[in-house]
């Protein structure tokens, strides 16, 4: 059977940088960091007290009030996304064929703060028994989002959720890709979300010594491959990518963004969080892209790297790249925009594809911010180009983006100027 | 219109998002006020809670109005 193309046709955010993929591919572009305090809960006792929080986030504006309430803040905002990604794609919603439309959409953790509040209204009121809302297992569970889009435009389509902790919306777009390839539907709407900056989120991130704790500085903590980075910055938000199988998207003359080369993922088999030490998992990721979309590595002009600002991550990650590409490492561009974004968990796959997709669609490469000379870490070849603190103009035919949970799961996918 | 009318009203108005007019006595929840079956679990422990009651489950699947919820309420509230 001949696998059939796969192309973006459709994107929509909400981020700590935007309310839209516009404002956020401008910030980003610009070097604008999305941190701050924490506005969501007093983390005042807390090691980490800021984060990338989406902005001026009113949800009225999207739902109405009985609405709003069975939804979890990050089921607000797939379906904030998925709303402009569906918009922008053009899709006309009474003459396709509903059957043919499916969802994939990503959280890592999903409805954490749905979980706390009828967790912790529980242990408070022990002795009355059990009393929960029935709409506390439906708003939590990390596969609702793709429920709720589903209902919301009637797409019956292949539906449900991916779920590898960071590199869970790389899963569900990888899913959607190999869906449309294989003949499964004829569009998907994928992506992820996530809005875990929350008590038990930070907090629990925090008993782990993930997340930086550079409080007297948050727009400057996410700072990676610099000698003084000390962990993650949380971010939240929701991203959406639309894709489509050529065909489909070419009969109906819809503008199309790039075209979807291919996916990779691996494991590292190694420890519960520590990414391997020499970047086995992530170097096999990204040849399983490579392979999947029949590419050398020489054809790469971007890599979008998972890149946490974390002390062992950023080092294997940066094996791994040099592993793979061997002498064309020095002629591609690296960034890690998790340093203006924030790390967006479940959405960090689907934030970085779409940054990837505006990418080769610009051919400008956002940077990575934060970086100050004398600030290099021994362990990282500087000789390689991270795109530090400038975004920079050049031709992007391919991109590709990392992205490694923990658990040990990698997801890679490779996206290109679409060429008929 | 009695005090426990006017609180179970609110109750009402706020979590199915619903004009006070609508909320007569004859209205049904699911019926008349776009409740689905989960909207109605959620109504019955607000009223719980609200007025310090325990409605037992074979009592709830009675109270399908407002004047039922109001009835029931005004009987059994201490």
């Amino acid at each position: 059977m001949e696998l059939k193309r796969v192309v973006v046709t459709g994107l929509g955010a909400i981020t700590p940088l935007g309310h839209n993929v516009a404002d956020t591919w401008a910030a980003v572009v610009d070097g604008v960091s999305g941190a701050g305090p924490i506005t969501r809960f007093d983390a005042s006792l807390f090691k980490t007290q800021f984060a990338c929080e989406v902005k001026d986030f009113d949800p009225s504006l999207y739902f109405d009030r009985k609405e709003a309430r069975k939804y979890d803040r990050y089921a607000q905002y797939a379906v904030i996304a998925a709303k402009e990604g569906v918009e922008d794609s053009g899709l006309d919603l009474e003459k396709v064929n509903k059957n043919r439309v499916g969802v994939i959409f990503a959280a890592g953790i999903g409805g954490i703060r749905t979980f706390e509040e009828e967790v912790g209204g529980f242990y408070l009121n022990e002795d009355k028994g059990p009393r929960f809302n029935p709409f506390f297992i439906p708003k939590m569970i990390a596969d609702i989002a793709a429920g709720h889009i589903s209902m919301m435009y009637g797409f019956h389509g292949p539906n449900y959720a991916t779920v590898s902790a960071c590199a869970s919306s790389t899963n569900a777009l990888i899913d959607a890709f190999n869906n449309i390839r294989l003949g499964k539907a004829d569009v998907i709407v994928t992506g992820g979300a996530e809005a875990a900056i929350t008590v038990a989120g930070i907090g629990g991130f925090n008993a782990m010594h993930a997340i930086s704790t550079r409080n007297d500085d948050p727009k400057g903590a996410s700072r990676p491959f610099s000698a003084s980075r000390d962990g993650f910055v949380m971010g939240e938000g929701g991203v959406c990518l639309v894709l489509e199988e050529l065909e489909h998207a070419l009969a109906r003359g819809a503008k199309i963004y790039a075209e979807v080369a291919g996916g990779g993922m691996s494991a590292d088999a190694y420890h519960l969080t520590a990414t391997h030490p020499e970047g086995l998992g992530a170097t096999l990721v990204m040849e399983n892209a490579l392979a999947d979309a029949e590419m050398k590595p020489e054809e790469v002009d971007y890599i979008n790297v998972h890149g946490t600002s974390t002390p062992v991550g950023d080092i294997s990650e940066v094996k791994a790249i040099k592993k793979v590409f061997g002498q064309h490492a020095y002629d591609l561009n690296i960034s890690s925009t998790k340093s203006m974004t924030g790390h967006l968990l479940g959405a960090a796959g689907a934030i970085e594809a779409m940054i990837c997709v505006k990418s080769v669609e610009n051919d400008i490469v956002p940077p990575t911010i934060n970086f100050t000379e004398g600030d290099e870490d021994p362990e990282i070849d500087y000789k390689l180009n991270f795109t530090f603190n400038k975004a920079q103009k050049r031709t992007v035919n391919v991109a590709l983006s990392n992205t490694f949970g923990f658990g040990g799961h990698n997801a890679s996918i490779i996206v290109k100027k679409f060429v008929k | 219109m009695s005090e426990i009318a006017s609180r179970v009203k609110a109750i009402i108005v706020d979590k199915l998002a619903v004009e006070e007019s609508e909320v007569t006595p004859e209205a049904s929840f699911t019926n008349d006020l776009g409740a689905d079956s989960l909207d109605t679990v959620e109504l019955i422990m607000d009223f719980e809670k609200e007025f310090g009651v325990s409605i037992p489950d074979d009592q709830t699947e009675k109270i399908q109005t407002v004047g039922d919820a109001i009835a029931y309420i005004e009987a059994n509230v201490k």
